[in-house]
């Protein structure tokens, strides 16, 4: 539902259903909605089948890489002896993306339930979900909900009395967009800095302190719990042609749209209706410029391109982007899209663990490139400057976070060019007028 | 005679004599903290939660706090400090009474975000980014990507999380924190 809006008639509402009636927060009031219904059931299917049915309703990552969610809980080792655990990623922290922090305030039992579902099929007894520092309120719901579900025997020693140990912990992160890459924030719950780690071993070999774990986002395990309700055909119907990309997707819009908030779509709808009607299209007098379609990290679509674009996860691929973490954000013609690259490079060069040289010096390069751009001291070699360092970037770290620098900048060179050079046709400006931090 | 000189910016201000170090963990924290060792499979583990703990009893992390969480984890300093400075809600300098973070990355700088900055800037006294107000109440910086881009301009003050600000609420906003 397009919360804070009303649910609009070509939204799908199936997680965001209760966004927005605080009755739905509480166990009990979780349960007369229907709660806690599918991990009675997950309990007595037994882990094999859970994931056989995972798989089988198409089930991809909701945090941006869109990976398999059943084949990536079949990746855990069975019988090895080990202790294995879940984490639950809700360091949501994409720019553009805030889909997740509403299940968290409004369905909090959702999000647990579908935690110790994959906990139960991946033989995990303990799960921590590590929320971003700043999620304050979304973390006093959790905190709540979790004291609940243990009062209620949901979780604890003895899962529904199923004899099976479910234990959440939830952890706190501390300002670091790059927490929400797996790896990293495997070593910041280890308590040390976020720097992603070397992939091999991949987490569900050595994982969080060496031993095999998934990391799933928050509405990936949120959608789990209905699969086993209504059944994994139910999921896979929800789709629009592409057998692919199944099920809803809750994409948060933000920028220069009538409604902007968090919209739940099936996977296949066109952007075009996300934008025109359901979002009420673009501010009075005003026309689509470009739109970024998965959150920051991805390249930069122009009106044409969003206006054919198909969103699932093929067809923002199609469209030259990528679906990623859902979070769309629109521009319209007053945009100046010089500054919105570089306040992106920023973001970029800020967040940067700067443990990979090629990020930390390019991304920081590329800040004080775009910035002498906007100072109208730019070169007429910059353009080439700055695509040469987006190559050095791209595809040569330990993670994506240079490469997410670096999709912006390609992708706004190439599109918007013109914008690019009349700053770079300006006078110089005698005083840096922009304010940095 | 002494000379006062007011902090201009956080970057300049020298640190108070913090006097001697009065432990953090001891009686209650302590044992809040003691609680948290079997959560984990490492003490170690335990250090970002022990960090929350220090700055909400002390409003900041000063060097004999980390040398004190340092201790208890068995860690040693120089990995403590490391690990405090890698992260942004961690103050290593004492901060106003309220701490505002202010989103300005790109959906807030395209809805108003950096106007809101400007206008949280004036009202509290602020004169740059990182620093305090002359009266103690208040510190402002610009903060990355407070994910509720589309309720723009979320800003924090404190634990208080606050959507949708724009320069006409700042005022209003403000009074609420004496």
């Amino acid at each position: 539902m397009g919360f804070p809006h009303p649910s609009h008639p070509k939204e799908t509402v199936v997680l965001s259903q209760y966004f927005g009636d605080a009755g739905a927060r509480s166990y009990g009031g979780w349960v007369e909605r229907g709660g806690y219904e599918g991990l009675k059931k997950g309990l007595a299917m037994g882990p094999e089948a859970i994931i056989e049915e995972i798989k089988l309703s198409g089930l991809r990552g909701r945090g941006g890489a869109g990976f398999p969610t059943g084949l990536k809980w079949s990746f855990m080792p069975k019988n090895d002896g080990k202790v294995h655990y879940l984490v639950c990623n809700a360091d949501e922290s994409e720019p553009g993306t805030f889909k997740d922090r509403e299940i968290m305030r409004w369905t909090p039992h959702a999000l647990l339930e579908g935690v110790a579902i994959a906990a139960f099929a991946i033989g995990a007894e303990q799960t921590y979900i590590y929320i971003r520092g700043e999620y304050t309120e979304p973390w006093a719901i959790m905190q709540a909900a979790v004291a609940e579900a243990y009062a209620a025997g949901a979780l604890g020693g003895n899962a529904f009395g199923s004899g099976r140990r479910i234990e959440v912990i939830l952890h706190r992160g501390a300002g670091a967009y790059i927490c929400g890459e797996e790896t990293a924030m495997l070593n910041s719950l280890e308590g040390k800095r976020g720097n992603p780690r070397i992939k091999p071993p991949f987490p569900a070999q050595a994982g969080l302190f060496g031993l095999p774990t998934t990391i799933n986002n928050v509405e990936t395990l949120a959608a789990v719990p209905l699969i086993l309700t209504r059944g994994a055909a139910w999921h896979q119907a929800l789709c629009l042609g592409n057998p692919k990309s199944t099920g809803t997707k809750l994409i948060s819009v933000c920028g220069h749209v009538q409604r902007p908030g968090n919209y739940e779509i099936t996977m296949g709808t066109p952007m075009k209706e996300l934008i025109y009607d359901m979002c009420g299209g673009m501010r009075p007098g005003r026309t689509l410029k470009a739109v970024i379609p998965g959150g920051s990290s991805v390249p930069i679509l122009t009106a044409a391109e969003a206006d054919s674009c198909v969103m699932d996860y093929e067809g923002v691929v199609a469209a030259g982007s990528m679906l990623g973490s859902g979070g769309m954000i629109v521009m319209d013609d007053s945009t100046d899209m010089v500054r919105q690259i570089w306040r992106l490079a920023r973001f970029y060069a800020h967040e940067s663990c700067a443990q990979c040289t090629q990020c930390r010096e390019g991304t920081a390069w590329t800040t004080k490139v775009m910035e002498r751009i906007l100072l109208g001291q730019g070169r007429a070699s910059d353009l080439q400057l700055l695509l040469d360092l987006a190559d050095n970037m791209t595809g040569t770290t330990i993670c994506v976070l240079s490469d997410s620098c670096a999709a912006p900048v390609v992708s706004g060179i190439a599109k918007f060019r013109g914008e690019f050079e009349a700053y770079l046709a300006k006078a110089p400006t005698l005083l840096p007028t922009l304010q940095t931090a | 005679m002494t000379l006062k000189v007011e902090q201009v910016s956080a970057h300049s201000a020298s640190e108070p004599h913090p006097g001697p170090h009065e432990p953090v963990f001891v009686g209650q924290t302590l044992a809040g903290l003691q609680a948290l060792y079997p959560l984990y499979a490492t003490r170690q583990a335990c250090l970002l939660p022990a960090l929350w703990m220090v700055q909400e009893a002390r409003g900041w992390i000063s060097e004999a706090a980390v040398a004190e969480v340092a201790e208890v984890l068995r860690l040693t300093p120089a990995y403590v400090k490391g690990v405090v400075t890698f992260y942004t809600m961690y103050h290593t300098r004492p901060v106003g009474r309220h701490f505002i973070q202010v989103c300005t990355t790109s959906p807030c700088a395209l809805s108003g975000g950096e106007e809101t900055r400007d206008a949280l800037l004036a009202a509290t006294g602020c004169r740059d980014l990182g620093a305090t107000s002359p009266d103690g109440r208040f510190t402002v910086t610009e903060v990355e990507c407070l994910g509720a881009c589309g309720f723009a301009t979320p800003i924090m003050v404190g634990n208080d999380f606050i959507e949708s600000v724009t320069p006409e609420r700042v005022a209003g906003i403000l009074e609420r924190y004496g």
